[in-house]
């Protein structure tokens, strides 16, 4: 536990390094310390895993952070069960990303290479404090730090002025969340003095339940902004603007599974309020659904993936949200495998095209990208829930945990997840089967990616294969050692394993998603024959879904274009006539007043004369009814 | 002795400096002073505790019964550190800038130090109105002596409507002090006047309208915006980084303490108030197109937080406040810098006519990103615990205020990342064709201004301590 | 003779006074009005004084109470004679330079 701090401090001293001396270092070194950094954290990663496995978790403190009055934040790690197995997958899956990084960003002028590292390694070193932050405070540093990172990342290539509205969106998307998160985490604090899980959940009995469907609720918020849920999931298509393995660090490894380890480390608050899991539970089936079916008609092949990534985090939340929270974390270990794969396997590709992210313009790249394309099909079939893959295992818990909540959103969810494989299909049939549909000096240029980039690729192959094995259910033979090892730190996750109920469905669904995921190859492959279809606009329902349901245009027509305008009006018009104009108006009332005032001083003797005898005479009526008048200026005042 | 040092260091050599001839003189006179200052002031914040020390007590107008008595407590140590660090910052980064009659004008801004030292230090009701004036009138000759074109309209505006607010509390000041029991301007007097509540409610507005104008809060602000853009930006520098804390820290310092009933009857109209102010100027700074206007109009918000803060009689809110003073002042003279070195390279604070910056300046471009996100609270940079106690403190107060208050969270990243995208991303335009990045001496300005940053980001707590023992003293007069 | 006479005759000068200082524009005139105010005081302060006198005589025979009003009186007829003669000479000025004794002449100032 003692090596806990350095988990994070090799990735913040890579970023520092990095970021310094982008200019003087090597490129090549610039990767060896920008991978090492990440590497390094990686294995103290595996010795503190084995730590919490062997001698449970444990609290470390360094030093106060926020130390006021009646509350006290320090700044304290939490090493258990839920953040050793968090810290492997951001390390262990951040350093594969790293290492392709190193070649797919080769191109790169020096400064902007070292530039890309620092950004790289600050993304995970945030993403650690964010999992190892022993309070809500701390988490938030991470939180706020990941949304950071993903601008910076997201806006790379800030020459492109497109590039950097993503960028911007994606930030002020999650800032939104953000504030969320932070009035839970006021909440919480006025409530309870303090912020730190533990004394949090050791005093749930304190909170009336408003409190805590309060808490909740603002917690989820937050998870909506970062994990890319309805209504604030627009941000992560377009978060495709950055360089592929950025892409693959965000959907993978860190920041949207942020959502995910915040919840699951808040069970205890979300067990107590059905309200709030119900609301997590639909969230995220909605979000599931809508983003499967606007990824069947997307061509960007980046697109379809974040669509699709959208959809998974659908699922994980839907698996929080009946209480499943272990199969959350799980499918999150297996996404992370597969979709990490995804992207970099996309990557190659588009590294391979020259840049080319349009898939009705490739086609045919099985024979020239062997490599990627097996992983990618391992990818593929992963996420589509192939039998025994990572993915089959993992969805299917999450399917088993939902048919026990409720009937009608597990038949949802079956549905979305056979749109998945579906859309998951069409991509690969686009993209590695039939004639190459671009130009011809592209498909003079295709070539393998070097090793550095296929290595990453055959490791997450594999582990996408196999990776969901340590839950495999025991109607196969397995064990839920993930369970049992997140069982010693969730101590109050449900009986979703009544192993009598589910066994029998298990068999059938099973054997059902074998079944069904061969039909849906059929379709697809189908699917992409009609190749023709390219050249016409999509119509009618597929316009619609083609054009991501037109939230985007939504937003733009209800938020941001009226506040524009009342942004303007208050700049141009309230604020120049209004309020200003009140202020210069008293200014100019005093000038026009002493002008007029000024018309007196005629000049005329005579007038003056007249002034003085009034003001005599006025002055002898004064004195004579002095007592009346200060009796009327009392009634006054 | 250590805080009449504070005072007359500066004011002595501002005297010396208006028979400064020469240009190079001038300058690193008023360096070497303030970095003297700089010393003094850590010295007496980090490591003198004891009371005497640190406070220093003469004669002054005895037939009024007003003694000239300074000190130097918690959150006045904030402030005079604020204060010293900003003065040196500021005469690094404007090194290489050229003035007409240097020895004036860096006499002037050492007065202006001495007089905001004074309203910090001064434990003396009519001590800290002289040293207000002090701080105000040079900084009304600086701007309309060496401002901008508009510079003579402004500056009048500006000094008419601050001295308004003085005058009414001028008034507010010897109301009260006709009312206390021994006829005298101490401190201690004025917070034992024993205001009827009737009385309170009447000299509370006569204060909170000079304070509220000095911050400045919505409605009061319109003097804020064109008074930054036109004054000389060092000017510009002090007056946002550490004058408008005046009105604050006097809100902290005098009228909590003086009109307990009058603010808890008034806060909530005053904290919805500057709530309004807060999404107001949010809004406005969206869409601003001069970086100059925007820093005004997003310090008019920050402002406005705080203000609302202090109001919530919240311990956790007004220390909030105290670190954030500190922070904002730092986080905005470091804006200030940025938006100086763009305007006298190019000529132009626009955006429409800026942009590409970052590959052409990337060292300033990573400073500014930097202050710029201090400058919206991002964990871990130095605005950060003190938007997070102030919020913390407002939560307690009003979940629904804080909630409308949070919404700047949001309008703050809107508008910072506009500014930042529009001038540093994006392809380089005509003007910004030739750039290069800014010289040596704005450049250390910046980076000493980011370590502070970091530092108190990652380790706030000893500033935070610091105001502890002081803001209990005033809230124990309110929430006895 | 009873005091109210001298009082509705100081009165009378004096309102007579006021309303030529207001009415004629013609300097001299003016000046005239003014110097019969004066006297309208001068009047009244010697009334005043000659009954305050005739009072105080029947409680004390060598009593002085009320003198001192004449003496004001002298001081102000001296007053008036001076102020006379630098008047005249303004008015001579005047004439001098704009030909005429006309005062709403006399605005060169308001500027």
């Amino acid at each position: 536990m003692s090596l806990a701090y350095l988990v994070p401090l090799f990735p913040l001293l890579g970023f520092l390094i990095n970021g310094l001396f982008r200019n003087s270092l090597s490129k090549s070194m610039i990767g060896i310390i920008g991978s090492g950094v990440v590497l390094a954290s990686f294995i103290i990663s595996v010795i503190l895993f084995f730590d919490v496995k062997n001698n449970g978790g444990a609290v470390t403190q360094y030093f106060n952070f926020i130390n006021v009055d009646s509350f006290k934040i320090p700044f304290a790690f939490q090493i258990d069960a839920l953040s050793s197995l968090f810290l492997l997958i951001i390390t262990g899956v951040g350093f594969l990303i790293h290492v392709y990084s190193t070649s797919y960003m080769h191109e790169e002028p020096a400064g902007h290479f070292g530039r890309y590292f620092s950004y790289l390694n600050l993304f995970v070193f945030s993403m650690l404090l964010l999992v190892m932050g022993a309070n809500y405070v701390i988490m938030f540093i991470g939180w706020e730090g990941v949304g950071l990172c993903s601008y910076l990342l997201i806006g790379f290539w800030f020459k492109n002025d497109n590039y950097n509205y993503a960028a911007k969106k994606a930030f002020v998307m999650n800032r939104i969340g953000d504030l969320g998160f932070l009035l839970a985490v006021f909440w919480i604090l006025s409530k309870l003095g303090t912020a730190n899980y533990a004394d949090v959940f050791a005093q749930t009995a304190k909170l009336s339940a408003t409190d805590i469907t309060g808490i909740t609720l603002l917690l989820f918020v937050g998870a909506m902004g970062k994990s890319a849920q309805i209504p604030l999931y627009t941000w992560l298509p377009d978060a495709m603007a950055g360089p592929t393995p950025v892409s693959a660090l965000i959907h993978a490894a860190t920041m949207v599974t942020a959502g995910i380890y915040m919840i699951a480390r808040s069970h205890a608050l979300y067990s107590l309020s059905d309200i709030s899991q119900n609301v997590v539970a639909i969230v995220g089936l909605a979000t599931a659904l809508l983003a499967a079916s606007i990824a069947l008609y997307q061509n960007d092949i980046k697109k379809i993936l974040a669509y699709s990534t959208v959809s998974q985090l659908g699922f994980m939340f839907l698996a929080l949200g009946v209480g499943a929270y272990t199969t959350g974390v799980f499918h999150v270990m297996t996404h992370a495998f597969f979709k990490a794969l995804l992207f970099l396997g996309a990557g190659s590709v588009i590294h391979a095209m020259s840049g080319e992210q349009d898939i009705t313009k490739m086609g045919g790249l099985r024979k020239k990208l062997p490599v990627t394309y097996w992983t990618f099909l391992f990818g593929v079939l992963a996420i589509s829930g192939f039998p025994f893959t990572s993915g089959f295992i993992s969805k299917d818990e999450i399917l088993l945990a939902v048919y026990s909540y409720n009937k009608v959103y597990f038949w949802i969810a079956a549905f979305t997840a056979v749109l998945t494989a579906i859309y998951m299909f069409r991509l690969l049939m686009l993209v590695f089967f039939g004639g190459f549909r671009g130009t011809q000096e592209q498909e003079h240029h295709l070539h393998e990616s070097p090793p550095a980039m296929t290595i990453p690729l055959v490791i997450l192959g594999i582990l996408s294969l196999i990776g969901g094995f340590v839950q495999l259910p025991a109607s196969f033979g397995g064990h839920d050692y993930l369970n049992e090892f997140l069982g010693s730190g969730m101590a109050n996750v449900p009986a979703i394993t009544n192993e009598n109920a589910a066994a029998a469905i298990k068999e059938y669904y099973l054997l059902g998603g074998t079944v069904i995921g061969l039909i849906i190859i059929f379709a697809a492959t189908k699917k992409f024959f009609a190749v023709d279809k390219f050249d016409s606009e999509y119509t009618g329902f597929k316009k619609v879904l083609a054009n991501k349901w037109y939230v985007d245009e939504l937003y733009d027509a209800v938020i941001v274009k009226p506040l524009n305008s009342i942004a303007g009006f208050l700049k141009n018009i309230f604020e120049k006539s209004g309020i200003d104009g009140i202020v210069n108006g008293v200014g100019r009332f005093v000038q026009y007043s002493s002008r007029q005032l000024r018309l007196i001083q005629s000049g005329q003797v005579g007038s003056y004369i007249l002034f003085m005898v009034l003001s005599v005479v006025m002055l002898f009526w004064v004195f004579w009814n002095q007592e009346i008048i200060v009796q009327f200026l009392q009634k006054i005042f | 002795m250590i805080s009449l040092l504070l005072i007359l260091i500066p004011f002595l050599t501002g005297i010396v400096s208006f028979f400064l001839q020469d240009e190079k003189t001038a300058k690193s006179w008023a360096l070497i002073s303030s970095f003297f200052t700089l010393a003094i002031a850590l010295i007496g914040v980090y490591t003198i505790n004891q009371k005497n020390l640190l406070s220093f007590d003469a004669e002054w107008l005895p037939q009024l019964g007003s003694r000239f008595t300074i000190g130097l407590d918690g959150m006045g140590k904030m402030l005079c550190l604020l204060t010293a660090i900003a003065l040196p910052v500021v005469f690094v980064s404007t090194y290489k800038n050229e003035y007409q009659k240097p020895g004036s004008y860096f006499g002037l801004m050492l007065w202006m130090q001495a007089g905001l030292m004074g309203v910090f230090l001064s434990m003396d009701c009519l001590l800290f109105y002289f040293f207000w004036e002090l701080a105000l009138i040079p900084a009304y000759f600086l701007c309309s002596k060496w401002g901008g074109e508009k510079r003579i309209a402004v500056t009048f505006k500006f000094f008419i409507y601050t001295f308004i607010g003085s005058l009414l509390m001028l008034v507010g000041i010897l109301y009260v002090y006709f009312k206390t029991p021994d006829h005298s301007f101490a401190l201690q007097s004025f917070y034992h006047a024993g205001l009827s509540v009737n009385e309170q409610y009447f000299a509370f507005w006569l204060f909170f309208i000079a304070f509220a104008i000095k911050m400045p809060v919505f409605p009061f602000h319109t003097w804020q915006p064109d008074t930054y853009e036109q004054a000389p930006t060092s000017v510009t520098m002090i007056l946002s980084g550490v004058m408008v804390k005046m009105g604050i820290f006097a809100l902290i310092r005098w009228l909590l303490p003086i009109f307990p009933d009058a603010v808890l009857k008034f806060n909530h109209f005053i904290i919805l108030l500057c709530i309004i102010g807060i999404l107001y100027a949010s809004l406005i700074a969206i869409k601003q197109n001069n970086i100059k206007r925007l820093v005004a109009y997003s310090s008019i918000a920050h402002i406005g937080l705080m203000c609302a803060a202090v109001f919530t009689n919240q311990q956790v809110a007004i220390q909030g406040v105290m670190i954030q003073m500190f922070n904002h002042g730092i986080n905005i003279i470091g804006l200030w810098i940025v938006a100086d070195a763009i305007e006298k390279q190019f000529g132009t604070g626009k955006f429409s006519e800026l942009g590409g910056l970052a590959q052409k300046a990337p060292g300033l471009a990573i400073l500014l990103v930097v202050m710029a996100l201090a400058n919206i609270a991002l964990p871990l940079t130095n605005a950060f615990p003190g938007e997070f106690l102030i919020f913390n403190g407002l939560f307690r107060y009003n979940v629904w205020m804080a909630a409308i208050a949070g919404i700047s969270i949001i309008l703050a990243a809107v508008y910072t990342l506009n500014m930042i995208q529009k001038i540093f991303y994006g392809n380089t335009v005509a003007v910004t064709e030739n750039a290069h990045d800014s010289s040596m001496n704005i450049k250390l300005a910046l980076v000493i201004l980011v370590i502070i940053v970091i530092v108190l980001g990652v380790y706030p707590q000893p500033m935070i301590q610091l105001t502890g023992g002081s803001v209990h003293t005033v809230l124990a007069k309110i929430n006895p | 003779m009873l005091i109210q006479y001298y009082i509705a005759l100081a009165s009378a000068l004096f309102c007579i006074g006021v309303v030529g200082v207001l009415t004629r524009s013609n300097a001299i005139i003016v000046f005239m009005c003014i110097e019969l105010m004066l006297n309208a005081v001068n009047l009244l302060l010697v009334a005043f004084s000659k009954m305050h006198f005739a009072l105080a005589q029947t409680a004390n025979a060598a009593t002085t109470a009320g003198t001192d009003a004449q003496l004001f009186v002298f001081f102000i007829m001296v007053v008036a004679a001076a102020e006379v003669s630098v008047g005249l000479a303004i008015i001579v000025m005047m004439y001098r330079n704009v030909h005429s004794a006309d005062i709403n002449f006399l605005n060169r100032l308001k500027n």
